[in-house]
């Protein structure tokens, strides 16, 4: 019996030493490893997988020698044997061997540890500036001096996370606008908050910084090879935590220069749209998709409510229009879950929304709002 | 003079009795340890599959919150509290605790806490769901209106463990027995007495973080709150200022356990008995100074996560020294491998890889990586399974013989340890997998690429659960009947209990006994 024990407990532990070391092998191919830290696209990262790797290996050699002992003495040391009990019970000499030699060994660990670190700690000469702002539960990006800012949210439809689609290779980790950087420039990253700590994390990049209310936390990239890198936040931000990945595309230099064009065109093109006069219907189609982006995760996908109130039969929704603008633009006095949109939402979305909420769900008020009106309310007129 | 127990349920309630106290703790903290598995399970089997099947993502994180408060000050704690009130006195050879009065109170008021922190499961805009780590501002400006009871709830918490400690400390500087040395105590009686110590240091911390969280709340004080000139980042410095020592609060009796227990079972003295001593110390020392390295993402100044990255590393060296003092007990013994030894060696085995990983967590660089991953969820839970849970339930073994009069199952107990060492590997084993590869911590959903090892975790998950029921029921026979222990139980263990009838009597050492 006890000989089967033993025996069993040494097939236990095979298999998992072997499954590790199996690690390296996998991370070395092209593919993405399904047990191993991915070496990543940034000088940075490929360091930190050296040392995670280094550091590994200590801890297998150090294993092997201690649990050999161990398993040695199980096996041989045993009553069932015939094994007679020793009496010895103190060594100086082996006490202060068993002190310093970790020791030793915890410096030998600690340079390349040092040396990681500074690189890691860098953030000078950046070249691209992108300030990250976490919101409950998406991000924001501005580029510093380009006028380029926008937001970037979850894209996997309800159906699939619900069960009832299949789901997409990129389930839970894609995005309806990725954050676009040019490869082979030092990329820096400023990461603030806007409601709760979140945390911006891309593996390949190792960059994982905390998005923290009142702060501004540096990191940097210099991402050698083009290509889509998906991450999440790392940090509990509340009911959707799980559901507000990060998305990064790589390009060359040309193709980031096109696009921030693109996005400044775009930007204009909303600016201009808040002058023009929408018809109902407009407004309703454009509101559905801002309301399933922006509104439905706390308010339900028939404005049932579940975080935050009902929108069906709502006194905002179907009372004032003023209180409704206002609780939209610059959020509940009450319940700091209600955010305000003031920023995240432009005139156009605003208004469609708005209308949207107050034709919808059976809220049929007949009302609507203009872009020119919403720009009106914020600027106090 | 000796006379016995009162009877019925006044009993209980009245007792003054170390061993009556010990017995309450213990159950109470079994039956939280079931309640905190309950929570684990409902949150396996949301991650069994990718997709939402089960729970919402709001009740997901209010179960991840409750599993982590209800398993640490709910289950462990209690649960270590409760083999010291049984043990310490009849190891140092003392009549009882030296306040038994307020070790009535430390007892009774935990499950009025307990009964409070649950019942917000029940309460509009649901329980606490932010994390047994409680971040603001999301625990304050963001959280559901039943903060302000597991505020209340941590308070009393906190009360009863600071009062635990202080009749911990009382009695084994006061309590022992002419002769009991401090160098000849016990080493489970040693590591308490530091915990016990380590406890007064931080409990008071916790509770000044959660009454800055309720003034924040409901005071118009602004601790946190970056908008009125606060600081979210002085809420983690508080709280793992508690919260690193609070990891070796639960760690440090566990060494004690098991080094009674090895050199039982290896018919051999420990080895380096001093060497231990000064390690247990070295460990709670190091646990003050280490506490950011928890944070080494909020984006500390590099100099404070250099000095953090080596003060933790710095930690192997007495951890190491345990290790190799508990291999070196074994080592030319002669081994028997009974129940509580089995737990005992998977305790060594299964600590040491959960300290591994911890020193590859201390290595900042690589830190950025793991962080908030299911790497660490593995780490902490390869320390405390197998270190806290594992060694509680050698102890239990290894002493129900003398608390009851009868000898448990050995067979079933044989094989309830293997039903809870491969559940418990098969269950956190691959967390370090789907950790490394890019799962987060805390969310109730993940994309496909995670899904094998996340139903892997999942089965041990139940496995490792059906154990703990197991347990139960050969504690409850062996109760109920069983063939009588002997005295001694085992064969020669060292130690004062020992020398007291099985079961133990309702009083002992009325008068010390002699010491050699």
């Amino acid at each position: 019996m006890l000989i089967t024990i033993n025996r069993l407990m040494v097939w236990l532990f095979t298999p998992a030493l072997l499954l590790l070391s199996n690690a390296q092998a996998i991370a070395q191919s092209a593919e993405r490893s399904t047990i191993n830290m991915p070496i990543g696209v940034t000088p940075v990262s490929q360091d930190v997988y050296g040392l995670h790797m280094t550091m590994f290996w200590w801890c297998v050699a150090i294993g092997v020698v201690v649990f050999g002992v161990m398993f040695y003495s199980m096996i041989v040391h045993r009553k069932s044997n015939g094994a007679k009990a020793s009496n010895f019970h103190d060594s100086l000499g082996l006490e202060i061997a068993w002190t310093v030699l970790p020791f030793v060994i915890l410096i030998i660990m600690a340079i390349p540890a040092t040396s990681s670190l500074v690189k890691l700690y860098d953030t000078s000469e950046s070249e691209v500036d992108v300030v990250i702002t976490g919101y409950q539960w998406y991000w924001g990006y501005e580029y510093l001096d380009q006028d380029v800012k926008f937001f970037s949210r979850l894209s996997t439809p309800q159906e699939q996370i619900y069960n009832q689609a299949p789901k997409g290779e990129n389930y839970l980790l894609e995005v309806d606008e990725p954050l676009v950087i040019p490869i082979n420039k030092k990329v820096r990253f400023l990461v603030t908050s806007n409601d709760v700590i979140h945390a911006w994390w891309v593996p390949d990049l190792a960059v994982k910084r905390d998005a923290i209310p009142g702060y501004i936390n540096e990191s940097w990239a210099r991402v050698e090879k083009p290509g889509t890198y998906r991450g999440v936040c790392a940090e509990l931000c509340g009911k959707d935590h799980g559901f507000m990945p990060v998305v990064v595309k790589a390009v060359e230099q040309e193709e980031y220069e096109a696009w921030l064009g693109e996005r400044r065109e775009a930007a204009a093109k909303i600016k201009e749209l808040t002058n023009k006069t929408f018809s109902l219907d407009e407004l309703v189609v454009q509101g559905e998709a801002v309301y399933n982006k922006a509104c439905v995760a706390c308010h339900g996908a028939n404005g049932e409510g579940g975080v935050g109130k009902a929108i069906a039969g709502s006194p905002i929704a179907t009372g004032d229009m003023a209180a409704h603008i206002d609780i939209i633009v610059n959020g509940s006095k009450n319940n700091p879950l209600m955010a305000a949109y003031k920023e995240t939402l432009s005139e156009v979305d605003t208004a469609a929304v708005i209308t949207y909420q107050r034709n919808a769900f059976g809220n049929n008020t007949g009302d609507v709002v203009q872009p020119i009106d919403i720009l009106k309310f914020k600027q106090g007129k | 003079m000796a006379h016995g127990p009162a009877k019925g349920f006044s009993r209980w309630l009245y007792t003054t009795n170390h061993k009556d106290i010990g017995s309450m703790y213990l159950w109470f903290s079994f039956a939280m340890f079931l309640l905190g598995g309950v929570f684990a399970l409902v949150i396996r089997a949301e991650l069994f599959e990718p997709g939402l099947q089960i729970v919402e993502p709001g009740f997901f994180n209010q179960m991840t919150t409750m599993h982590g408060l209800v398993m640490v000050f709910g289950a462990v704690m209690p649960a270590f509290v409760g083999l010291a009130n049984w043990m310490i006195p009849m190891m140092l050879g003392a009549p009882d605790m030296a306040l038994p009065r307020m070790n009535n109170w430390s007892f009774w008021i935990l499950p009025f806490a307990f009964a409070m922190m649950v019942s917000t499961l029940f309460m509009e805009g649901g329980g606490p769901n932010f994390g047994w780590t409680f971040y603001a501002p999301l625990s304050t400006t963001y959280a559901p209106p039943s903060v302000t009871f597991f505020i209340f709830a941590v308070h009393i918490m906190g009360a009863s463990s600071i009062m635990g400690s202080i009749n911990i400390i009382a009695t084994i500087l006061n309590m022992r027995a002419p002769g009991m040395t401090l160098m000849k105590m016990p080493l489970f009686v040693w590591t308490w007495l530091i915990t016990a110590y380590l406890l007064i240091a931080v409990m008071p911390v916790l509770a000044g973080v959660v009454t800055m969280m309720l003034m924040d709340i409901h005071f118009g004080t602004s601790f946190f709150d970056a908008a009125g000139g606060g600081d979210p980042v002085l809420f983690q410095h508080v709280f793992w200022f508690f919260g690193h020592p609070e990891v070796y609060i639960m760690i440090l009796p566990a060494f004690g356990i098991v080094s009674a227990i090895i050199p039982t079972f290896a018919r051999k003295p420990l080895f380096g008995y001093s060497s231990m001593v000064y390690a247990t110390a070295s460990i709670a020392f190091l646990s003050f100074i280490v506490w950011a390295h928890h944070m080494f993402t909020v984006g500390l100044p590099i100099a404070g996560e250099l000095f953090f990255m080596y003060a933790t590393m710095l930690i192997a060296v007495p951890t190491g020294v345990k290790v190799f003092n508990w291999v070196t007990t074994m080592f030319r013994g002669s081994m028997t491998f009974e129940t509580p030894m089995l737990f005992s060696i998977a305790f060594v085995i299964l600590f040491t890889i959960g300290g591994f990983s911890g020193l590859m967590l201390a290595i900042a660089p690589a830190d950025f990586q793991y962080h908030d991953t299911y790497f660490v969820v593995a780490h902490f839970h390869y320390v405390l399974v197998p270190g806290a849970i594992f060694s509680i339930t050698a102890g239990v073994y290894y002493w129900l013989p003398k608390w009851c009069g009868n000898m448990y199952n050995e067979t079933m107990g044989k094989v309830q340890f293997w039903l809870a060492f491969i559940g418990l590997n098969v269950t956190f084993f691959p967390m370090h997998f789907v950790g490394l590869a890019g799962m987060q911590r805390r969310v109730p959903d993940y994309n496909q690429f995670f899904a094998d090892f996340n139903m892997i975790s999942s089965m041990g998950a139940f496995l490792f659960g059906a154990a703990q029921l197991m347990l139960l029921y050969n504690v409850i026979s062996t109760i109920m009947s069983g063939k009588k222990a002997t005295d001694e139980v085992w064969e020669d263990p060292e130690g004062l209990e020992w020398t007291v009838p099985s079961p133990a009597p309702y009083h002992t050492f009325s008068t010390p006994p002699p010491i050699k």
